[in-house]
């Protein structure tokens, strides 16, 4: 049955690939680019009064599918923002069912690095049948639908074939919650944009040296003491499921980061003995450094915190950092310097450092977890068997490093060039648009091992006063390149005024995306 | 501002006198921090002894004794020898016909916080300002002197203060033509401007994109030049609002017609006004900059400028004049036959001065004055002698040239090259804006009176209202202090403290200005 199914998908897919120059415009409104499609150029009108969502006869899920059966009261309002019940009346209109038919009932489940989000989607007069193996990648055929409809006054629709696959698995956006704190309000909103542009990771930053706002049930003392303020400026348990369970209805993974033994200071205010003691000569300064990778307590503490993050977050990966150690302080310090004897780590402190990660690692492998690292740690490891994904963030030749990892066998997600809390000075999106995640020198199977890439705001400069327009629509330009075919989209010009089209919609979505250059949209952003 | 007056608890009794008496105050402490930190070192936000004062005053004089306020008990009333009785609008919010200009500044207002002799239980405030421009600034000066303990109780601390402006000029320019800026956004950012003491908006209006300006005499210039006739446009009434809003906070409108170039968008709506450029002999079917050598230029010219004038009540009007392009001139047979007529040779500029001085003749009969982009000073255009030369050229050396070069012809001047807060870029640029001095050039002190003031610039290509309001604020703050405070007011330590509270202070008030840098408000932006 299965094996069938995906048979048929293959003719589809050579058929439409057939026709494709030809119909390029007429799918200009989806953002990121479908795979593959074909449409027609007339346009038929959707009444909200005699439009429905359904499942199909076939499907594995029906009514009472809690991801599905909520996606189409938001894409509902979304297709239809004018909307208001009963003042509209086409009753001329034939009606216009959308039926979604699944292979696999994961309505209840999460979604995970191995979720397809495959869909076919055929549009043809009065009706649309939407065909996924998941709910998740039914999730991107909704939305796919929503912004094929035009809102040119009234709603209109096209005939249409579509075969939608992503090219990168991983596609994510790093929030950092630590520098600033970001209310859960500002967290719920960029997912839901996020799901506009089919990112499918919420990476979070959650924790960093300026504040720990999560409140650990193990370790409440971690956010009373280490948070900005301990009441205001947290993320209660309640908070942190209310943001997994929206992010779950959107298709999007959680993936939280405890980045360690770096960037750890607002830790150390809750978890004393936790931080290294720096000496100034002979005495402690009173200052703190990194993690103290040379007491057992250390990794008693890490076992607890790890286990109960494990339990929280759903999601099979978990983010352990491991960036930007600065050794001055575990050098200066006495014990430490005896335990690198001890070990035989000579002066070599990137030695303790591997020593340290692998420690922490092993404590995610056996709760189940596969680690991501900064690439710090692949590039002070001696062992990198016992490294899963490596996260590439460094300026440079950042495909250089997303080659070493894939030769070393490992996973790869680039971040380098997507780093966009920088705002300028050029608000250059094309800058963002025009990166080949693939483009160096390795096998086959050594690109397979690049599983996508990620856009990370960073907070020293970002709160909520102005997330939303820095963000928005610079990660769409992002999305595009993780999710849709190089070849056709590699034109900045060509892509420019589909993006317009899109920063418009968002717009209309209520997301406060800044513009790409002078123009104007229909629908302005009504806020301040 | 008035919210938060509202829930304070204290007497302030406002006294409006018409001249101001020093004699009362006469133990001020002048003590200004003279230290000036040279590199953008990381700074360190601690409490500054001016609380969170912005811009700060010319002298205050704060003391530990504090009094509790509350809302139920707190009153603000007239003085009983005051000019402005409880009629006046600007502190009652009614309709009066008071202005703000140059020939009523707002040049001073004097606070005293103290207990009263009579009551020990009920303090007061006196307020007393020669104007009601001045009472404004005194009961925003008033508002940052409240302020909350962590369980939202206010205080006051016994304070003195007497305080005016350095220079009379403050302003903001928003640029409404690369992109629509809705109503909303231009009034929430005339409350940003009261809070930072800006008082002049200067309405960057039209220009070549669009011509949202709905004029009653010429209604095919925005029926045809703007985004949209309907949505896109500033009517009469929008006008009247923005101005009248700002007249409540004491903010003068200047509005700017710029010409002859950056009229791309009125040749839309008045054909004939812009010169058709040639290829060739023929006609290219472009246009260039207005057309110089036509009667009818001149007669539309006057026609509108009398409408401007008589909707737009300030004193001043900016004409622009910047950045004309020669090329379409040039190319054109009918005015190289008017150059020869004329004399001018293949002297362009002459050209320009001949158009800039018929405008200048024709705005001059509405009585208005005028301010003007640097190149027609630059150009040679004859000016009337109150003309205001608007400096926004070059690096440091060049403009500190033009402003020694403008002030020596004896010309008043208006800086704005340094501020150009649509610029941006990673890091804490408000520095560097802080650190920028108008009055920095060579030249007598006549010479530096005759600086009156400056400008924050945000040209629109890259914001509307998505961004606008967080990228102004608060990088424009720090324009606002060097225009308003002390010229030895330069503690950049200093400054961040109280900036980064007056930033929250902002936040609290709705205002969605961004961070300066990893910190958090106690209550964080909720506009989401």
């Amino acid at each position: 049955m299965v094996r069938s199914g995906r048979y048929t998908r293959l003719n589809v897919y050579l058929l439409i690939l057939s026709v494709l120059q030809l119909n390029l415009h007429t799918v200009e409104g989806v953002w990121p680019l479908p795979q593959a499609f074909t449409s027609s150029t007339e346009r038929y009108p959707l009444n909200p009064q005699a439009f429905y969502f359904g499942y199909g006869r076939q499907s594995a899920a029906q009514q009472g599918c809690s991801v599905l059966d909520s996606a189409f009261r938001r894409y509902f309002s979304l297709i239809f923002p004018d909307y208001t019940d009963g003042r509209l009346h086409f009753s001329q209109y034939k009606p216009f069912t959308v039926e979604v038919s699944i292979d696999h009932d994961d309505c209840e489940g999460y979604p995970n690095e191995d979720s397809s989000e495959r869909y076919n989607l055929s549009v043809s007069a009065g009706q649309a049948s939407l065909k996924a193996e998941t709910v998740w990648g039914a999730l991107r055929g909704l939305e796919t639908f929503s912004q094929l409809v035009y809102q040119n006054d009234f709603a209109y629709y096209r005939t249409l074939l579509m075969l939608n696959f992503p090219r990168f698995q991983f596609r994510g956006i790093l929030l950092d919650t630590s520098r600033h704190y970001l209310p859960v309000q500002a967290i719920l909103k960029t997912l839901d944009a996020m799901a506009y542009s089919k990112f499918n990771v919420f990476h979070w930053h959650i924790v960093d040296d300026p504040s720990f706002p999560y409140q650990s049930s193990s370790f409440p003392d971690l956010s009373s003491k280490g948070a900005f303020h301990p009441m205001t400026h947290i993320y209660t348990q309640s908070d942190v499921r209310r943001v997994i369970s929206h992010a779950r209805l959107w298709g999007i993974r959680v993936l939280p980061e405890f980045d360690s033994p770096g960037h750890t200071t607002s830790w150390g205010k809750g978890q004393p003995g936790l931080l290294t003691p720096c000496y100034n000569g002979g005495t402690p300064s009173g200052t703190f450094g990194p993690v103290n990778p040379a007491l057992p307590s250390t990794y008693q503490f890490m076992a607890r915190l790890f286990k109960e993050v494990s339990s929280v977050f759903p999601d099979s990966y978990i983010h352990l950092g491991g960036d930007e150690v600065d050794f001055s302080c575990w050098k200066s310090n006495p014990d430490v310097r005896a335990f690198m004897q001890k070990m035989g780590f000579g002066s070599d402190f990137t030695k303790l450092e591997a020593f340290y990660m692998e420690n922490i690692v092993n404590i995610t492998s056996a709760l189940n977890k596969t680690s991501i690292v900064w690439q710090d740690v692949f590039d002070y490891h001696e062992r990198r068997s016992s490294l899963s994904v490596v996260e590439v963030w460094r300026e440079g030749c950042y495909l250089c490093e997303v080659r070493r990892v894939a030769k070393a066998g490992l996973r790869v997600i680039l971040a380098s060039p997507w780093y966009l809390d920088l705002p300028g000075p050029t608000h250059n999106w094309a800058r963002y648009y025009t990166v080949w995640p693939l483009a160096f020198k390795g096998t086959e199977e050594q690109k397979k091992l690049v599983i996508g890439g990620e856009v990370c705001m960073w907070g020293e400069y970002v709160d909520a006063t102005n997330l939303s327009p820095r963000l928005w629509p610079r990660a769409s330009a992002a999305a595009e390149r993780l999710w849709s075919d190089e070849k056709q989209t590699s034109n900045v010009d060509k892509a420019f005024p589909r993006l317009q089209d899109f920063r418009c919609k968002l717009l209309r979505r209520g997301i406060q995306a800044e513009p790409l250059y002078v123009g104007h949209c229909k629908h302005e952003y009504q806020g301040v | 501002m008035s919210t938060t007056l509202k829930f304070t608890a204290l007497l302030l009794a406002l006294s409006l006198c018409r001249g101001l008496r020093h004699d009362y105050i006469d133990n001020y402490i002048d003590n200004y921090i003279d230290e000036v930190t040279e590199e953008e070192a990381e700074l360190v936000a601690q409490p500054s002894k001016y609380g969170s004062l912005w811009p700060l005053p010319q002298k205050v004089q704060l003391s530990e004794v504090s009094f509790k306020l509350t809302s139920s008990s707190f009153r603000i009333v007239d003085a009983k020898d005051s000019t402005a009785g409880p009629s006046c609008s600007l502190l009652q919010d009614h309709n009066n016909n008071i202005l703000p200009s140059f020939n009523n500044p707002d040049v001073a207002h004097a606070m005293f916080v103290s207990t009263d002799e009579l009551s020990v239980n009920q303090p007061y405030a006196v307020l007393k300002a020669p104007k009601v421009w001045g009472a404004l600034h005194g009961l925003e000066t008033f508002s940052q002197l409240v302020y909350e303990d962590e369980y939202g109780a206010k205080s006051i601390n016994s304070t003195t203060i007497s305080d005016f402006p350095r220079f009379a000029h403050r302003g903001i320019l928003l640029d409404s033509s690369r992109h629509f800026l809705p109503i909303k956004v231009i009034l929430a950012n005339l409350e940003t401007m009261a809070m930072n003491k800006i008082n002049v908006f200067h309405w960057h209006i039209v220009d070549d994109q669009s011509f949202p300006y709905l004029s009653r005499t010429f209604p095919q210039l925005s029926q045809q030049g703007a985004y949209h006739p309907y949505t896109h446009v500033y009517t009469p009434a929008d006008v009247k609002m923005v101005i009248e809003f700002a007249r409540l906070r004491g903010i003068r409108v200047i509005p700017e017609f710029d010409t002859p170039g950056h009229t791309q968008s009125w040749g839309k709506g008045q054909p004939d006004l812009l010169t058709p450029c040639y290829s060739g002999s023929k006609p290219s079917g472009t246009f260039g900059p207005v057309n110089p050598i036509l009667n009818t230029t001149y007669d539309f010219m006057s026609q509108f400028f009398k409408e401007i004038s008589a909707v737009f009540p300030d004193a001043y009007v900016h004409l622009g004049g910047d950045e004309v392009d020669f090329t379409c001139w040039k190319s054109n047979p009918d005015i190289q036959k008017f150059m020869d007529q004329q004399g001018f040779g293949q002297d362009y500029s002459k050209l320009e001065s001949f158009y800039i001085q018929k405008l200048l003749d024709i705005v001059t009969t509405t009585e208005k004055g005028y301010t003007i982009w640097q190149e027609v000073f630059d150009n040679g255009v004859k000016l009337k002698p109150d003309t205001l030369i608007h400096v926004w050229k070059g690096n440091q050396q060049q403009y500190q040239n033009e402003m020694a070069n403008v002030t020596s012809s004896g010309y008043r001047t208006l800086l704005s090259t340094p501020w150009y807060l649509n610029r941006i870029s990673y890091g804490q640029d408000w520095q560097g804006h802080y650190k920028a001095d108008p009055q920095d050039f060579k030249g007598t002190e006549a010479q530096k009176k005759l600086v009156i003031g400056g400008e924050a610039c945000l040209w629109g290509e890259y914001v509307d209202a998505t961004n606008l309001t967080p990228r102004l604020w608060p990088r424009a703050s720090a324009v606002a202090e060097r225009l308003w405070s002390a010229k030895d007011v330069t503690d950049i330590n200093d400054a961040f403290s109280r900036l980064s509270v007056h930033r929250c202070r902002m936040v609290d008030r709705g205002i969605p200005a961004e961070p300066l840098f990893s910190s958090y408000c106690p209550h964080e932006y909720k506009g989401i």
